[in-house]
């Protein structure tokens, strides 16, 4: 995972590596600069010679100035080492969710994706930042300050032979019951912010089954769980504190009383015993530092692994080898297909057999569930067949080149989006080099143009994310228009009228029919009146077409279409039809 | 440590005396509960302040008394020493004491304030008015208890200690300076000048970078959220190269500002590191000359206590820049989460209650705690006895006027009756005014003129809560809890039995589906109920309203997503519940409505026309219009 997550690094190795060389730069004027100190203090100030106390202070601005630089530099270093990982790793991700199938789409969802992107990424980045920094400098302090203990007064700095181990000892107590605790705290938090936010999704349901006391009791009772959690883990936490200022204080004493008599002995000189003094604090300071660091750097650890699991997941849809680069045309054909979402147990489509020709407008009518979504996405290879092949102008589409098949078949889904920026750039994305022209044309077929017409800024209309600014039946045309701009071979439309009303849905049609009779049309619909005039409707049910054929056709001989059309309809009225 | 990676935005901006307020406020809460623990923390934060600095002072004690005098001694008396360094222990063992002290009270005061402010925000929310949702955005709620109270958290469990222990250190460390020579101190009060002008230098120019930064990043993950929603069209318009371009772009860009902003934020580090190196030999210096000349008459050892104390007191006051950033941050958190507790719950001034009854043969109805199929609302009388209305569902506008805001009225001047036990459906354009008629007789909102009565009584004049108990509601939009499907239909009643709920799946065909489900109705809904289509989700929907089994029924576009085939289905099931009970349909489908006793179109917040299907019909007007498919709905 580190490995993984590291071979993204890429162009900013040099900073990784120059950060942390810097940083050993200045962790030594750090750890020298206290050792100018007691020169100062032994030979300067006690000896009274101010020559000596003004070399040996230039001596330390110059060394207090040289750290600064070094310090400087590897912050510089560091931050774009960090960055520029956060920036790569985005950048793989997002290239790599590019590539996945549909099927890849669901197994992730795009919340999840969301988090993963942005929070997750900027945890690595963070972490990563701390490692080429902290994890550098807290150790590097604390061998420096050893080594110098060692070097002034051997005896003293054995002192540290006891005191590490027993913070060694009481932060591992620390860090692995903390960690217990805080992975059952995150998962509280994220059930906290779910009932938030269940409750404001769903504040009308409460209001209007009178819940409120029911959920703010549920609330109370995940509020209070979580502040157990934190209090259990952050009880741990806060013991190395006292713990280092004992034992920092403990050496201070422990060097004073026997570096006292070394003292008296002449074996010790007064200034070693100050500058002891600064080494026991960096010493532990540091030491408790590595340790925090590690904590932080594992936490992260979570998020490193989601990324990862984005970077490695492999597409399930890939073109063939040597795959045909030209759909022939619009004609469609169903084997023996057989599909089911996770693999082979529940078949949510078994036994399709169909045969469409090219140009044909075909109605697919069914139940809520009955699989008509995923019997059309086949056709663009959106999702692949478990069972049985789908051609695509004679060619099985698993041979075709994905990005020739889905330019010639263009789908209008039923959870459709809109993007940001204007209708004009929205219809661009069904042809980039599309032009005025032939905007309006797309649109006058799709019926869009007529409230296009009526807005303000015309084809200059500013759309909103998710295109939220246009009504829902609006939208659908301006779907409908931007999958025509493809001039596809196929056209698929799933349930893309089902807020347009039926003068208009049947303008659609007709203007279909009119303009562009050689596309294959699809035309998924629980109107009944959007399917009745086409060459040929299937009906589906629970996975398995029960019926092909024309409006009369089906309406004598097929039961379930039969009762679709009578519950439109009944109430006797003709207008309907 | 953090429990979650907050996004920080650019520092807020807040009006002082309102900062003032807040803080205030924010120490009522605290102090309010935990006032004693709250003083022994401070006392204890002080106690830690003074004896690490009385430890530290008496290093001089120890170097002067201790061990100066005895050098060259042949038979050295170090009782002084051993004194002293016993005093040093004691002295120590009561800071680590305290210190544990702190932080243990801390806990308990900082964990027991977040709970009881996100509770409280809770409790109020719940009691907000339908608009309070509808103008803010749920994001923004959202973030009260997410980012604000994180940011509270991490102000009250160190920001708030960390500033008082940094204060007081640094007052006593000056005060101890200054005793041992005033004439250094001043030195160091200049320096210390520099450092902070320092400061605040550096910290505007990485804020300015930090603002584009946080720029940047609200890009990035707006067109991350934006193109991985839209993911599936992407791949359907092969767009995927385009967007890996845009991306590419806004990448390079937050990496730009974003590294620029870690390179400010990063070299604050050092500088500030190598200003208390600088201050050391400074004064070394400046002290070794003045002492060598005479001018100030303090010996060595005192220089070289003096020396110690210049190394704690720049480090207090670096944290003290540090935290005033966040204690601003968690300020504004605090502020945010103050407004939304200040907001006003809904009015309930009602006091007839709803109550089920049984009727006698001579029609006089009893109070009663069994669930009959039968309700009355209880009015209290002047008199102090109470008044039995049998509830018919009769639902009278008179002359009602109602806007969502002061500029557009939606409803005018609008008279409708539904006569007990019909089913009344609306149907007509967008902002028509249907989804508001049900908003104003369950009191979602309240209207502006005329008045609403429901079986000849007002519906302000009602309890809310029994009000909506009276009516059941489905909506368009079905929002599942997290929880299994089972606990999700029975929220319309909490006391159903596993029976009963079935029962009620049943009815509105959703047994079947639910069956299929791989735990059938112990299956766990996350996320929403993403893995349950728009259809199914009506269906559940539906049944919690048939288990609720209410007096009166709302249906707002309940079974807009859900087939014909399998509407006309529900809809008989839900017809034979509610037999001889009034229901309220909204629909942009015909095949919904159709079967209503009236129908009510409406138009710009009036009633157009009103009568049955084939009434409408033969009146060829909107309805006729509408029917034959020469407007568009939705």
């Amino acid at each position: 995972m580190i490995r993984k997550i590291a071979s993204y690094i890429g162009e900013y190795k040099k900073n990784t590596i120059l950060a942390p060389v810097f940083m050993v730069g200045e962790v030594a004027m750090d750890v020298l600069i206290p050792y100018l100190m007691s020169f100062l203090i032994n030979d300067g100030l006690q000896k009274g010679d101010f020559q000596f106390v003004l070399k040996i202070g230039v001596l330390m601005l110059a060394m207090a100035i040289l750290g600064l630089t070094f310090g400087s530099f590897s912050g510089v270093h560091a931050a774009i080492a960090s960055t520029g990982l956060a920036k790569n790793l985005r950048k793989a991700m997002f290239s790599n969710v590019q590539g996945f199938s549909f099927e890849n789409i669901d197994r992730f969802s795009s919340s999840s994706l969301i988090t993963r992107l942005t929070t997750d990424v900027n945890n690595v980045q963070n972490a990563f930042q701390m490692i080429i920094r902290m994890m550098v400098r807290a150790p590097l302090m604390m061998i420096f300050a050893l080594v110098m203990s060692f070097v002034l007064n051997a005896k003293l700095a054995s002192i540290f032979l006891i005191t590490i181990p027993v913070m060694a000892a009481v932060m591992s107590c620390v860090i692995f019951g903390a960690h217990k605790y805080f992975k059952q705290m995150f998962e509280e938090y994220d059930h906290l912010n779910n009932a938030v936010q269940e409750n404001l999704l769903n504040i009308r349901t409460v209001k209007a089954y009178v819940r409120e006391d029911y959920e703010i009791k549920k609330f109370e009772k995940i509020s209070n769980k979580l502040v157990d959690l934190s209090k259990s883990a952050e009880k741990l936490i806060i013991l190395p504190t006292p713990v280092l200022t004992m034992l920092v204080f403990g050496i201070i004493i422990a060097d004073g009383l026997w570096g006292g008599q070394l003292i008296v002995d002449g074996s010790m000189e007064m200034g070693d015993l100050t500058t002891l003094f600064t080494y026991a604090v960096q010493v532990m300071m540091s030491f408790m530092m590595v340790t925090m660091t590690l904590v932080m750097v594992v936490m992260s650890g979570a998020s490193a692994e989601r990324i990862v699991e984005v970077l490695n997941e492999e597409t399930t849809i890939t073109n063939c080898e040597n795959p045909v680069m030209e759909v022939k045309d619009g004609s469609i054909v169903f084997e023996n297909v057989g599909f089911s979402y996770g693999g082979d147990d529940k078949l949510v489509l078994s036994d399709v057999n169909l045969s469409i020709a090219s140009g044909e407008t075909v109605g697919i009518i069914g139940g809520t569930g009955s699989s008509k979504s995923t019997l059309v996405q086949l056709i663009p290879r959106l999702y692949d067949v478990t069972q049985g092949r789908v051609l695509v102008g004679g060619t099985d589409v698993k041979e075709l080149d994905m990005h020739t098949l889905r330019d010639n078949v263009s789908m209008v889904l039923q959870k459709n989006e809109l993007f940001s920026g204007t209708i004009e750039s929205n219809m661009r994305w069904g042809d980039e080099n599309a032009t005025d022209e032939e905007i309006l044309r797309a649109c006058k077929l799709a019926q869009a143009d007529e409230f296009v017409q009526t807005f303000d800024n015309k084809y200059k209309t500013h759309i909103e994310q998710g295109g939220n600014n246009v009504s829902g039946g609006q939208k659908q045309r301006l779907c409908i228009a931007r999958a025509l701009l493809k001039k596809p071979k196929i056209l698929i439309l799933d349930d893309s009228t089902s807020a347009v009303d039926m003068r208009t849905d049947a303008l659609i049609r007709e203007a279909f029919a009119k303009e562009i009779p050689n596309t294959t049309k699809l035309i998924i619909a629980q109107r009944i009146s959007s399917v009745q005039d086409a060459d040929k409707i299937i009906v589906l049910d629970e996975g398995k077409v029960v019926g092909v054929g024309k409006h009369q056709e089906l309406y004598e001989n097929n039961k379930i279409y039969r009762e679709v059309y009578d519950s439109q309809v009944k109430g006797g009225d003709d207008d309907a039809a | 440590m953090p429990p979650r990676p907050r996004a920080m935005g650019p520092r807020p901006k807040m009006e002082k005396g309102r900062m003032k307020e807040v803080l205030f406020r924010l120490l009522g809460y605290i102090t309010g509960v935990y006032k004693i623990q709250f003083i022994i923390v401070i006392l204890s934060v002080i106690t830690a302040a003074i004896g690490t600095a009385v430890g530290t002072g008496l290093l001089k004690n120890l170097i002067d008394e201790g061990i100066a005098p005895q050098i060259g001694k042949v038979h050295p008396d170090f009782t002084r020493l051993y004194e002293v360094c016993a005093t040093m222990g004691a002295i120590y063992i009561v800071v680590a004491f305290v210190q544990w002290l702190q932080g243990r009270l801390m806990i308990n005061i900082c964990q027991g304030t977040l709970r009881t402010v996100r509770n409280e925000m809770m409790e109020k929310m719940q009691n907000f008015p339908l608009k309070y949702f509808d103008t803010n955005s749920n994001g923004d709620i959202m973030s009260r208890y997410t980012n604000d109270t994180d940011t509270l958290r991490q102000m009250i469990s160190q920001g708030l200690p960390n500033m008082v222990s940094s204060f007081l250190t640094i007052t006593v460390v000056f005060i101890s300076m200054l005793r041992l020579s005033w004439q250094l101190t001043l030195v160091v009060i200049v320096f210390l000048g520099a450092i902070i002008y320092m400061g605040k230098f550096l910290g505007g120019r990485s804020s300015k970078y930090y603002v584009k930064q946080q720029d940047s990043v609200g890009k990035v993950n707006g067109f991350i959220e934006e193109m991985l929603t839209g993911q599936k069209v992407i791949k359907v318009f092969n767009h995927e190269k385009n967007c890996e371009e845009e991306f590419t772009k806004l990448n390079e860009n937050l990496f730009d500002n974003a590294s620029k902003a870690g390179i400010f934020a990063n070299i604050m580090m050092p500088i500030m590191a190598q200003m208390s190196n600088f201050l050391y030999f400074f004064i070394a210096i400046v002290g070794a000359a003045l002492i060598i000349k005479g001018v100030i008459p303090i010996s060595l050892g005192v220089l070289i206590a003096f020396l110690q104390y210049t190394k704690n007191f720049t480090n207090p006051i670096t944290q003290v820049s540090q935290q005033i950033s966040g204690v601003v941050m968690a300020l504004a958190g605090a502020d945010r989460i103050f407004k939304l507790l200040d907001e006003k719950p809904e009015v309930d001034e009602g006091n007839v209650t709803l109550v089920n009854v049984e009727e006698s043969e001579d029609g006089t109805l009893e109070e009663t705690n069994k669930r009959t199929e039968k309700w009355a609302f209880k009015k209290p009388l002047e008199d102090g006895g109470f008044e039995l209305v049998r509830l018919k569902g009769r639902v009278d506008f008179d002359h009602v006027d109602f806007g969502y805001n002061e500029e557009k009225l939606v409803l005018k001047d609008l008279s409708l009756f539904a006569k007990p036990g019909q089913k009344i459906a609306f149907v007509g354009h967008t902002g028509a005014g249907k989804t508001t008629i049900t908003n104003l007789i369950n009191r979602f909102y309240d209207v502006g003129k005329g008045k609403i009565t429901y079986d000849g009584i007002d519906v302000r004049d009602i309890k809310k809560d029994d009000l909506r108990r009276s009516l059941g509601i489905v909506l368009q939009d079905t929002h599942l809890f997290t929880g299994t499907i089972r606990d999700n239909i029975r929220y319309g009643r909490l006391d159903a039995t596993d029976e009963e709920v079935e029962a009620a799946a049943k009815l509105a065909n959703a047994d079947h589906f639910i069956r299929l489900l791989e735990n059938g109705y112990d299956t766990v809904i996350t996320g929403d109920g993403g893995m349950l289509s728009q259809g199914q989700r009506q269906l559940l929907s539906i049944a919690r309203a048939a288990v609720a089994d209410p007096p009166v029924l709302i249906l707002d576009e309940a079974t807009s997503s859900i087939d014909t085939r399998t509407e006309a289905i529900v809809q008989e099931g839900m017809d034979r519940l509610m037999e001889g009970r009034t229901v309220f349909v909204i629909a942009h489908r015909l095949s919904t409505v159709r079967n209503a006793k009236a129908i009510l179109y409406l138009e710009n917040g009036e009633v157009k026309e009103r009568g049955e299907h084939k009434d409408l019909l033969a009146l060829k007007g909107n309805y006729y219009r509408l029917y034959t498919g020469a407007f568009e709905l939705e």
